[in-house]
């Protein structure tokens, strides 16, 4: 077994871990963090997106070991301090980017991770990041017209679907 | 998947060190290499992660060279910006959290036919750097998941010659974001070259044909009558021989014109 240490939303975790334990084996089932999901387990759904270190990771596809000494971000730390939605998390609410909800918590650190390097996206922009996060409900187009309002964008002349 | 030990080492003489041992293997950024052992298709005892190594990060471009870390994520490569075809190529890996672990050198090693770096290194006559030899892309790749590695041996670095223009073009197979067939076109002072990825059931090749036609007229018209031998194409549900030969000619086309 391997003594981890990490930081996680802000605060220092640690743990112990063996060599194969994934980042989101450790999240779910070690810290109870189970806002990141499991979609696939085969690195295609994104489901699982988190940041380490400031990236989008996909967290079925790294050993926590991996994460040792690192930085993380997951979905239970975007809220505001005040605990409201952040403006991603609120766009989606807004423009009904999600039905179900599965595929949400890695849509959101997917967009956030796009909004830290290109604040204002064009659609292609965001399609394009959106690549490895596959959602079966909405087929997309609230997705990203979410994220374009959260970027802050006019988005009502964008029809709703 | 069947657990292991774990090391971390700082330096390539500790990892060389670490993957000494029977039944020890490297870890690049595992996108590969994890999905392969969930599979149970990979099993090693130890794993050595070459992440910790900072000899190996890094984009460094001096005069007409690109030397690229053999850690460095294809993220990272992208935003090096080193040269057209390149750019193109690192950023159009898989998706962005993909993008984000995997590295040049896990990239190499595997060899995957469908993958998209053998192609850019193939082009540019690029040098793979081990921790004992620099090794010709032409000897370096020797078939679909083989190269010239020798069991415990590590690419610490790629060299490429930076072309004149470049171009990869790669037809997308949607389900995998690999590549179904893939093109790199670079043209240097002495002349063109042009590797193939995806297509052949010998893994990424040259196409000397249209490398010896585009090294005297660099235009996607001297190639457009040229035809491709599919005999030994790959031929799958995703596309026939025949389609992938056609797409070599059609991609080697957008490549010229698009090169920059
Ligand atoms: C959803 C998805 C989409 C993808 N799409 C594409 C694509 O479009 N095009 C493409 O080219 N690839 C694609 N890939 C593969 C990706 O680029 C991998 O990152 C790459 O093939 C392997 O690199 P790695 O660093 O992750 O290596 P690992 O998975 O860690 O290792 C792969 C192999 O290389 C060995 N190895 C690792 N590093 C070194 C080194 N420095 N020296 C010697 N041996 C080493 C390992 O022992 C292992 O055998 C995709 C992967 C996924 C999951
Ligand atoms: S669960 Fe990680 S990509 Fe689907
Ligand atoms: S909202 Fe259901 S999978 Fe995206």
């Amino acid at each position: 077994m391997l003594n981890i240490t990490m930081k996680i939303n802000g605060k220092a975790v640690s743990g112990t871990v063996e060599g194969r334990t994934l980042l989101v084996e450790f999240l779910r089932n070690d810290l109870h963090l189970t806002g990141t999901h499991v979609g696939c387990d085969t690195s295609q759904c994104g489901a699982c997106t988190i940041h380490v270190n400031g990236i989008a990771v996909k967290s079925c596809s790294m050993f926590a070991v991996e994460a040792d000494g690192a930085s993380i971000d997951t979905i239970e730390g975007q809220e505001n301090t005040d605990g409201s939605l952040n403006k991603i998390q609120q766009a989606f609410q807004d423009h009904h980017g999600l039905q179900c909800g599965f595929c949400t918590p890695g849509m959101v650190m997917a967009a956030a991770d796009l909004l830290q390097n290109t604040p204002t996206p064009t659609e292609a922009e965001i399609r394009n990041h959106l690549d490895g996060n596959i959602c079966r409900c909405t087929g997309y187009h609230n997705i990203v017209k979410a994220i374009m309002a959260a970027s802050g964008q006019d988005v009502s002349a964008i029809a709703a679907e | 998947m069947y657990n292991f030990d774990f090391v971390k080492p700082l330096n390539v003489a500790d990892a060389l060190v670490a993957l000494a041992s029977e039944e020890a293997q490297a870890l690049g950024g595992g996108q590969t290499l994890i999905p392969t052992m969930k599979q149970r298709l990979a099993s090693p005892e130890k794993l050595v992660s070459l992440s910790g190594i900072s000899e190996m990060q890094g984009v460094d471009i001096s005069g007409n060279i690109v030397t690229i870390g053999g850690a460095t994520t294809h993220a990272n490569v992208a935003l090096a910006g080193a040269f057209e075809g390149l750019t193109g190529l690192a950023g159009g890996i898989g998706d962005p959290a993909v993008r984000n672990r995997g590295t040049i050198g896990g990239s190499l090693a595997n060899n995957d036919p469908a993958a998209c770096y053998p192609a850019a290194a193939l082009a540019t006559g690029a040098t793979i750097v081990t921790n004992d030899r620099e090794i010709d892309a032409d000897d370096y790749f020797q078939g679909m998941f083989t190269t010239a590695l020798e069991d415990v041996e590590i690419i610490t670095a790629v060299r490429m010659p930076i072309p004149q223009v470049s171009n990869y073009q790669k037809f997308e197979q949607p389900a995998s974001r690999f590549a179904l067939v893939g093109v790199f076109v670079a043209k240097y002072a002495d002349g063109v070259r042009v590797a193939v990825t995806g297509a052949s059931e010998n893994g990424v090749f040259r196409w000397s044909e249209a490398e010896g036609v585009l090294s005297t007229n660099f235009s996607a018209d001297a190639i457009l009558g040229m035809s491709v031998d599919s005999s030994e194409m790959i031929s799958d549900l995703h596309g026939t021989k025949e389609y992938r030969a056609n797409l070599v000619r059609v991609l080697t086309g957008r490549a010229v014109s698009s090169a920059s």
